[in-house]
């Protein structure tokens, strides 16, 4: 059989999405935000609504998320993005409305934001990065601080006697009849970013259906305050952090439902 | 089964030298450099040729700066003519 007939063509499998505003990311080298942020970008790019998608930026290390992901942004204050998001979805029912909150925004200042939002069941995505440390600040222990977990506030690990146990606000929101679709994701390995990207596609379906709250917690490293390399604190994420707070869908929608 | 042929390209001046790509790469085509960018910090860099266009160092990479080809093998025309090594006959096959 003759091969002249075949011919050769380079196709481009994977680039940057346009949504992603194509300029340096301020995070350290190696930090999940990057990819949770290109993640969202994707699936705003590949169901095609830029335009009616509108971001709530937390206080963090992802306060400047509007800098990176090119949709309309708001910045709220500390620990207040869930009720923001409420407020904007409220008064433009048919937009995209989504907060990406970190752990000490969302689980320790803002709890009582998120459990009142997800116990109305807005119709509002929330992204919760979880990666267990206050990393803006200089790596303080976060409520989502792993026991005996080194921080710069508890140096020789946390204390559960003292300083209690680590919150796991994702099974917490679960409990509530409010949410619709509650689940855990991580973006450390190939495997863990497409199911991830596939979870945040999903919660954007969901609020075009205007069942309630869909929550999506991605479990991430902080290399520079857990004091490791990119790669190490990967490593170290897989066998501590995911022992701790499992990965996988907590709440899904009942499909009879739907 | 031949394997699937792929190339990379990296934006050198956004990389941050997190090595994580490296470290998610099966065929371990990719590298540090030796070198720093304006920034700083060692690039990555592609060594080998043994790239398949699997996407994994694209996935994990934080800072989105590489971008996937492959190869794929398309017929020059939508008919192909196949000629059999016996005779002359010539078959037409359709796509």
């Amino acid at each position: 059989m003759s091969v002249e007939s075949l011919e050769k063509i380079d196709t481009k499998v994977f680039e940057r999405p346009t949504t992603l505003i194509d300029t340096e990311m301020h995070y350290c080298p190696g930090c999940g935000h990057g990819v949770a942020h290109r993640l969202i970008a994707e699936v705003i790019d590949e169901l095609g609504i830029v335009e009616d998608t509108i971001g709530v930026a937390p206080v963090g290390c992802s306060v400047f998320a509007y800098n990176y992901i090119g949709v309309d942004f708001s910045q709220a204050a500390h620990g207040r993005a869930s009720a923001v998001a409420t407020g904007i979805k409220r008064v433009l029912p048919e937009k995209y409305v989504f907060s990406y909150q970190g752990d000490g925004d969302l689980a320790a200042i803002g709890t009582g934001e998120t459990i009142h939002t997800c116990n109305r069941g807005e119709n509002v995505l929330i992204i919760f990065i979880n990666n267990g440390i206050y990393g803006m600040t200089g790596g303080q222990m976060a409520p989502t601080t792993l026991p005996s977990m080194k921080s710069t506030t508890s140096p020789f690990g946390r204390d559960t006697k003292s300083m209690g146990f680590p919150l796991k606000i994702t099974e917490l929101v679960a409990q509530l009849p409010g949410t619709y679709y509650v689940t855990r994701q991580s973006v450390h390995k190939p495997l863990n970013v497409r199911r991830a990207k596939k979870a945040i596609q999903k919660g954007f379906e969901y609020q075009k259906l205007n069942k309630g709250t869909c929550f999506i917690e991605i479990v991430s490293n902080c290399n520079s305050g857990w004091k490791m390399s990119p790669v190490e604190s990967n490593k170290w994420m897989d066998e501590h952090m995911l022992a701790y707070y499992p990965l996988g869908d907590i709440k899904l929608p009942n499909d009879t439902e739907a | 089964m031949a394997k699937a042929k792929g190339n990379i390209i990296i934006d050198i001046e956004k990389c941050k030298g997190c090595e994580i790509c490296m470290d998610a790469c099966p065929e371990d085509v990719i590298a540090m450099s030796k070198e720093v960018n304006n920034k700083g910090y060692l690039y990555a860099v592609k060594i080998e040729d043994s790239c398949t266009g699997c996407t994994n160092c694209a996935l994990v990479c934080p800072d989105a700066v590489i971008t996937v080809y492959r190869e794929v093998k398309k017929k020059k025309e939508q008919v192909a003519k196949i000629t059999n090594v016996t005779g002359n006959i010539t078959v037409t096959v359709d796509k």
